[in-house]
């Protein structure tokens, strides 16, 4: 009897940890009335358009190009990130320089800047007649008011998110993992390659993934230095926007779901590649 | 490959690390550099495997002059404690490494490297498993996957830093029998780190005792343990007892009386004594000899261990006695004399020391009474 029960899976372990119920009560309700009760309202209202007239709102040419130049640049930006994002923490993890906690705390400064201010400056910086838009200007570049100003923005308020995932990591690789590639006849290069960037692999993913669903969901520094021209550099957040103050709420709705289910399966997929390293490479990475 | 340090120094900042140490390391040989944290043995191990490189002095591979050379340029093996393997390989890839980031012209074909892998991870009994990830192993096999990956580039001599130290005791005595036998099987020149002397004793066919940034003794695992040269190797290695005593026409006085022991050559004055527990006989009757009282005995293992208080303040010396001689002398007087001891000038700054040689101290004990 006793074995049989002891098979069968309990709701509640037996644990020295107290406070099991109370804890996961506490983040149930917390999670519902955050996060699941608005987004299946969302799904609620969206599923209520029905089918055709949902893909009809959601194939909507603007729509689509809303949710592509959303989607692409958030992607490009959350790439550019990735990259700097790994040298930045490198030259904070590895190298001692003065200046370096200060800026080291400026890394977060995206985080706390409202989002508007960042767009305004960017806009005032990268316009044809700023700072740095006149001097690309002559060479043919713009960059304010196209997908290229929106890439910017978005490289802006992304950068945190990877330089905060990578840097504890690479804080944490073993500087004999370096001696003993340089011992089996590694150079530099090849240490770099071979060894500590495929370490960095998941916590870079994550980073990325942050990086990525912020890109996306990013409103108050884009619409500023996009230009918002529809079918070119608008984007899908402010189009829902548009929708809503046309009080056209079914196609508000469908472009939201369109979004939610794309984050959702792009952050599916990150996150699987993510379990899929950790489990290759053990804990901690 | 014979390795030669000359006259290598150290320092970091300002703290000598080294201080001008000579070793020369025969082809073929396992030797041991032994000495407590600090005494410069890791130093001196990565400084031959261009991991640091030092101050002054030079390293000799052969008859090439390594010092200027890289670590990439050394072409060694080198094993570290806490194994550091690259946790996104697989243990086939973790082996191949060495062979794979070679240049073109020298890297075997692709074929005859991973041949080469899974024949080293046969030899460090480890076939079968080289499709894991170093955390799928336990610390013993993570242990030979980096012996094996160290050797796999056919270094010119093999580095181990403390290679056992991170592991549980079983498995430590295991490997390291298994390291002799891959050692003899396979002869690289090996030169391996510890502050085990037990290991250092059982596995070396010399050993290199440190202190302080220096070498104190090069020898043979008996020379060192028999015939220790300095006050420090008595202490480091085993277990030995110190006396303050006082020469007096070439014999040994420890407080008011002679004890029978005779160092004919040495001038008079006082010096320390040092000889092994286990190197002492006991006396009936005494007539120059050293005498104490039992105060503690414990049972080791085959032999009895008994604390002698001296008298004053002197330190209690230890002594190992037979069980069945020491069970009946609990609480008793007991009077005895070192068979083999040696004496340690304190004056001289230089060591300079007097031994009594092993033959000629018995003799002295047996017509000593």
């Amino acid at each position: 009897m006793a074995f049989r029960n002891s098979t069968r899976w309990q709701f509640r372990q037996p644990s020295v940890i107290p406070g099991f119920g109370l804890a996961l009560g506490v983040t149930l309700t917390w999670l519902t009335l955050i996060v699941l009760i608005p987004l299946s309202g969302l799904i609620w209202r969206s599923s209520g358009l029905g089918w055709s007239k949902f893909f009809a709102l959601a194939s909507d040419e603007r729509t689509v190009n809303a949710l592509t130049i959303s989607f692409g640049t958030a992607l490009v930006a959350a790439v550019i990130n990735l990259i700097f994002g790994v040298v930045l923490a490198w030259v904070l993890v590895r190298y001692r320089f003065p200046g370096k906690r200060i800026i080291d705390a400026m890394v977060d400064l995206p985080f706390a800047l409202p989002t508007a201010v960042a767009g305004i400056a960017l806009t005032a910086l990268y316009a044809p007649n700023g700072w740095i838009g006149s001097l690309l200007e002559p060479l043919g570049i713009k960059i304010a008011f196209t997908p290229a100003g929106i890439v910017v923005a978005l490289v802006f308020v992304g950068l945190p998110f990877v330089v905060r995932t990578v840097q504890p990591i690479m804080e944490e690789i073993d500087k004999e993992v370096e001696e003993a590639a340089a011992t089996l006849g590694a150079n530099r290069y090849q240490t770099i390659s071979r060894v500590l960037l495929p370490g960095l692999l998941p916590a870079g993913l994550t980073g990325f993934a942050l990086a990525f669903a912020r890109g996306v969901g990013e409103y108050g520094s884009v619409i500023f230095i996009a230009g918002n021209l529809p079918y070119v550099s608008e984007i899908a957040p402010l189009l829902i926007i548009i929708r809503l103050e046309e009080f056209n709420y079914p196609a508000a709705t469908a472009i939201a779901a369109v979004m939610l289910l794309l984050s959702f399966l792009m952050l599916l997929v990150i996150n699987m590649i993510q379990s899929w390293s950790r489990r290759r490479y053990g804990n901690g990475a | 490959m014979e390795v030669r340090v000359q006259n290598i120094r150290k320092e970091f900042g300002r703290f000598p690390a080294l201080d001008d140490v000579s070793l020369d390391i025969r082809s073929g040989e396992l030797i041991a550099l032994l000495g407590p944290s600090g005494s410069g043995k890791t130093t001196l191990l990565r400084l031959v495997a261009g991991l640091e490189s030092p101050t002054g002095g030079m390293i000799f591979f052969g008859d090439e002059d390594a010092s200027k050379k890289s670590v990439q340029e050394r072409n060694i093996g080198f094993v570290f404690q806490h194994y550091a393997l690259f946790r996104h390989m697989t243990v086939l890839d973790n082996v191949a490494f060495g062979l794979k980031v070679r240049p073109t012209n020298r890297r075997p074909p692709a074929a005859e490297i991973r041949r080469r892998a899974l024949d080293l991870l046969d030899l460090v009994q480890l076939s079968g498993l080289e499709k894991r990830y170093p955390a799928q192993l336990s610390g013993g096999q993570r242990q030979r996957v980096a012996l094996a990956r160290a050797m796999a580039v056919e270094p010119n001599v093999l580095l181990l830093d403390e290679p056992f130290g991170a592991l549980d005791a079983q498995v430590r005595k295991e490997l390291r029998r298994w390291l002799r036998e891959i050692h003899d099987r396979t002869g690289h020149t090996t030169i391996f780190v510890t502050h085990d002397q037990e290991e250092a004793l059982e596995l070396a066919d010399r050993v290199v005792v440190m202190s302080k940034g220096a070498i104190e003794q090069v020898g043979t695992p008996d020379d060192i343990y028999d015939h220790p040269v300095s006050p420090f190797v008595y202490g480091f290695i085993g277990q030995s007892n110190c006396l303050e005593v006082s020469l007096s026409s070439g014999e040994i006085w420890f407080e008011d009386r002679p004890i029978g022991l005779r160092a004919a050559s040495e001038p008079d004055g006082s010096a320390t004594l040092y000889f092994r527990p286990h190197d002492i006989e006991l006396i009936d009757g005494c007539g120059g000899c050293l005498a104490g009282l039992v105060t503690n005995s414990r049972r080791v293992a085959g032999t009895r261990h008994l604390e002698l208080d001296l008298g004053r303040t002197h330190p209690t010396v230890e002594i190992e006695l037979p069980p069945e001689r020491a069970a009946a002398a609990d609480h008793a007087r007991i009077a005895f004399r070192p068979t083999k001891w040696t004496l340690f000038r304190k004056e001289e700054k230089l060591p300079e020391i007097q031994r009594s040689v092993a033959t000629q101290t018995s003799e002295l004990a047996r017509t000593g009474t």
